[in-house]
């Protein structure tokens, strides 16, 4: 019952990584990639770390917390990288399907006198 | 006011907590370690943190943290979708959302949230500190998505994180 448990949270998370992994490959431009790795692997990474901490709760003695914390350094810089390269790519004027806002561009324009 | 033994009391807990969390034990031992720690820790930098953060209403955040986290199991599927379904069908648009917020740990809460949810990114955030670029994967109307970011996440953060 619980090995069927896991092993469920675990191709969960292992397909939803493998989607996000597939997201950066298969969409068109550069913003739109980014999506991919930054949402769909946060629930795939989420189901591995949680299986792990009902494995490792079960197995050994005592209860695992490790992976909470996986899970807080995860949300806490994925986001963050994320920003950075639309920053970036915002900065560099990378090809979009869509126009960036007025407002990027006068504050950039603004920046590089 | 500043106490000069205990300038973050939010920063100490927390530091303690992630500290029995590394060791991953709850023995006394590595308790009292982390609570030293966790005193010690801002009292040496001191200047990298000259703001003491103030949360007005913890359980505002904490309803706060069980909606984006709901959000985020929403945002999974309908990105996994979306991906699946292939490049055709997205609707990607930059939107602009005018930040009520001013402090810089509530606008970074409120550009970590968006990043991780419902295929948005949040790209840009201008000099004046005014407005936030973000990013939508599949963006039906503008409009909209800029009002629910405002409704659903930016709300409860200045409830949290403004000064009255």
């Amino acid at each position: 019952m619980l090995e069927a448990a896991l092993s469920i949270l675990i191709v969960v998370g292992a397909i939803f990584t493998l989607i996000g992994s597939l997201g950066l490959a298969r969409m068109p431009d550069f913003y739109s990639r980014l999506h991919g790795p930054t949402k769909a692997t946060t629930l795939g990474v989420g189901s591995l770390l949680i299986a792990s901490m009902i494995y490792f709760s079960t197995q050994d003695d005592g209860i695992s917390f490790h992976e909470i914390l996986v899970t807080l350094f995860l949300f806490i810089t994925a986001p963050v990288s994320a920003h950075l390269l639309s920053k970036a790519a915002l900065h560099l004027r990378v090809k979009s399907l869509v126009a960036p806002p007025r407002e990027v561009e006068e504050a950039d324009a603004g920046e590089c006198k | 006011m500043k106490h000069w033994l205990l300038p973050h009391p939010i920063l100490t807990p927390t530091l303690a907590i992630i500290w029995v969390l590394l060791v991953n034990s709850l023995s006394p031992g590595a308790i009292i370690l982390g609570l030293l720690l966790g005193w010690a820790i801002p009292l040496f930098t001191l200047r990298f943190w000259p703001d003491q953060v103030r949360l007005r209403k913890p359980l505002t955040l904490l309803r706060f943290i069980l909606v984006v986290l709901y959000d985020i199991l929403v945002a999974n599927l309908a990105v996994a979708w979306l991906i699946l379904r292939g490049p055709r069908h997205i609707e990607p648009a930059f939107v602009v959302v005018p930040l009520s917020l001013t402090t810089d740990i509530g606008i970074s809460f409120l550009a970590n949230t968006i990043s991780l949810t419902p295929g948005t990114v949040s790209s840009w955030l201008s000099p004046d500190r005014r407005s936030l670029v973000v990013q939508g994967i599949s963006v039906q109307d503008p409009d909209d998505l800029v009002k629910t970011i405002k409704r659903r996440y930016e709300a409860p953060l200045l409830e949290v994180f403004e000064p009255c």
